[in-house]
């Protein structure tokens, strides 16, 4: 049952300043930011294009498909939003990985 | 009496009783009933999630908000789904690194003093009550339209279950319940969308044609405004249900029962694809329960619209799939106040007990026993206030909730990961800022306050919105940011580095650069 201490347990002789200054490190943030944060960004504001279409505008209340609503078409659109950057963030971590698995290693 | 109903209920207790005997023999140590001793895996612990997650509210409370109101009760489907991109992105890989059984954990990685520690417990345990009410009250009136056994005994009967999965199985059986009812939930709330939309003659055109004309609302049902009339009360709510899940502790404490970041990632992955697939099917459920049920008898049998997907799996399957449909409903709830009591609990009993009032220090026994008392004490504090929220919309009470866990303690999350001036000062001023400016507008809100004596206190509401969120979720940054700079503090720089490496890695380094190990 102790399994999980052991994984846990990823104490470096490297200190964390010294860690955090090394190149692995460096790239490992640069390509977390460069990705995470305008990424997340875009999700928000495509998200609240929504509310803020349906609030205080009558365009969305127009039929697209029939009688579906341009409103169901953005919701809808929010669905796959989301999939699609779920997916996306899953095949970029693990490039994030392998730069902790080398920090891990350089920092023992 | 639906008999169908009473065997599928008892079975559904009695499945349950099973796993929590047998959770209980695996659950020996704080680090067992915490996180199940940290042995999910993705797929199981995702399941998990989306059954923790899935609620009364989403069940019972949207479908029911979608029937009456139309296209507004969607935006709890949508903000309740691309909420798990914050989760993802920001906080459930950091969080996994840093703490260890509760939100506090991590927040005290950073700041180790006892007032940060305890006001962030006191946040998860305000949510956790809040979101606790509003799973009770769904209980209530299911059990109570079914069976008929009156509102106080459901929520008596509901509040007892809870206990005694938690008390005896801790996190490893309510990992399990909430896995089954994930499933449960799943299948119960497919088979119904699939005979609504066989109904349509599997047409989307025709479904939503035909929906329109079934309702009172006609054609402005499927346009947006008809519940919330002003713009900026939709924006709010919008703002809270997407970050609010980051910042809620019974979803939070998931990811501790997973070995390590890559695998609470996992987890978010699965449960997006789950929750996303669930919420699409919301449409059919509120469109069907439109169309099959109407407006009237949904607001009969309970004037918020709870009752609108029990009645239409009546509308569809007769008492059959009604007794069925009732009986996932209820496994709904049981998954998500299970998950609930745990985490107050272990706010209570990891964070106030162990390391505020023992410092540490407590035994391994001491720890289980305070864990399980402070289990019960949560319980029963929960069943007294859902007595007198009885004639709520749940989804509208959960997304209270949200806008409390957006307010309190997303800010401080995200700040203690991200920001390196942040300090002690800033922590405990955020959060307490966002969990009074969050509680307060609520209390001056019309939910409570009403000219026509349509709530629980007569007069003109002070503050105009039903969500607070807009105003408490940037006073909580604000309140962080300022505290912050108010108060100086020098131990910070170098403990950033600290965390800024574990939160990324995983890697438990030393501060001081001449430390050296072993």
């Amino acid at each position: 049952m102790h399994q999980v201490s052991e994984v846990q347990k990823n104490e470096a002789t490297q200190s964390a300043p010294a860690i955090v200054e090394s190149a692995t490190f460096q790239q490992l943030m640069r390509q977390k930011n460069g990705f995470i944060l305008p990424a997340i960004s875009f999700c928000l504001v495509f998200y609240f294009t929504l509310p803020i279409l349906t609030s205080y505008f009558t365009i969305l209340n127009q039929p697209v498909f029939g009688d579906i609503t341009g409103a169901w078409i953005f919701a809808f659109a929010q669905f796959i939003m989301t999939w699609t950057f779920c997916m996306m963030y899953s095949k970029k971590a693990r490039a994030f990985d392998r730069l902790v698995e080398q920090i891990k290693e350089e920092s023992k | 009496m639906n008999y169908t109903a009473v065997a599928l209920f008892a079975a559904i207790v009695g499945l349950t009783l099973v796993i929590t005997y047998f959770a209980a023999r695996k659950t020996k140590t704080a680090n067992d009933f915490y996180t199940a001793d940290g042995g999910l895996t993705g797929a199981q612990n995702g399941m998990a999630i989306a059954g923790d997650y899935m609620s009364a509210a989403s069940f019972l409370g949207i479908a029911g908000m979608i029937a009456l109101a139309g296209f507004d009760g969607f935006f709890y489907s949508i903000g309740f789904l691309v909420a798990y991109l914050v989760v993802l992105y920001l906080v459930a890989e950091p969080l996994r690194n840093l703490g260890k059984y509760t939100m506090a954990d991590m927040i005290a990685a950073r700041f180790n003093a006892s007032k940060v520690r305890g006001v962030a417990a006191m946040n998860s345990i305000a949510i956790s009550i809040f979101y606790m009410i509003a799973q009770l009250v769904g209980a209530g009136a299911l059990i109570e339209l079914l069976l008929g056994i009156p509102y106080t005994t459901s929520v008596i009967i509901v509040g007892i279950l809870m206990t005694v999965y938690v008390v005896f199985g801790g996190m490893t059986a309510t990992s399990w319940v909430q896995i089954i009812k994930a499933v449960l939930l799943m299948a119960g709330t497919a088979v119904i969308s699939f005979m609504v939309f066989a109904k349509f003659d599997f047409s989307i055109f025709k479904m939503f044609s035909e929906v329109k004309q079934a309702t009172p609302l006609g054609d402005s049902f499927l346009n947006p405004g008809n519940k919330f009339k002003l713009p900026l009360d939709t924006i709010s709510l919008n703002l809270a249900l997407v970050l609010g899940t980051a910042g809620l502790p019974h979803i939070l404490i998931r990811f501790f029962t997973v070995k390590d970041a890559p695998t609470a990632r996992k987890s978010v992955v699965y449960a997006t694809w789950i929750i996303g697939a669930f919420y699409i099917l919301t449409i059919f459920l509120g469109f069907g329960a439109a169309a099959f049920v109407g407006s009237e008898d949904i607001i009969a049998a309970n004037a918020a619209g709870n009752m609108a997907a029990p009645l239409l799996a009546q509308a569809l399957g007769g008492d059959l799939l009604f007794a069925f449909v009732a009986a996932v409903a209820f496994a709904t709830i049981l998954a998500v106040v299970a998950g609930l009591v745990l985490s107050a609990a272990s706010a209570f009993a990891h964070d106030f007990y162990s390391h505020i009032l023992r410092k540490g220090q407590a035994t391994e026994k001491e720890q289980m026993t305070a864990a399980r008392l402070a289990s019960i004490a949560v319980a029963l504090i929960s069943m007294v206030l859902a007595l007198f929220a009885q004639t709520m919309n749940v989804a509208f009470l959960v997304s209270l909730a949200f806008a409390v866990a957006a307010s309190a303690n997303l800010p401080v999350i995200l700040l203690t990961i991200f920001w390196r001036r942040f300090n002690t000062g800033g922590a405990v001023t955020g959060m307490v800022v966002g969990l009074f400016s969050s509680l307060i507008l609520v209390a001056l809100s019309p939910n409570l306050w009403a000219v026509d004596g349509s709530a629980l206190f007569v007069g003109e509401a002070l503050f105009p919105l039903t969500n607070p969120g807009i105003v408490s979720i940037p006073l909580g940054f604000l309140g962080a940011i300022v505290g912050t700079l108010l108060t100086k503090s020098n131990e910070v720089a170098g403990n950033f580095e600290r965390i800024l490496v574990k939160a990324n890695t995983g890697i438990d380094a030393a501060t001081e650069v001449a430390a050296s190990k072993e």
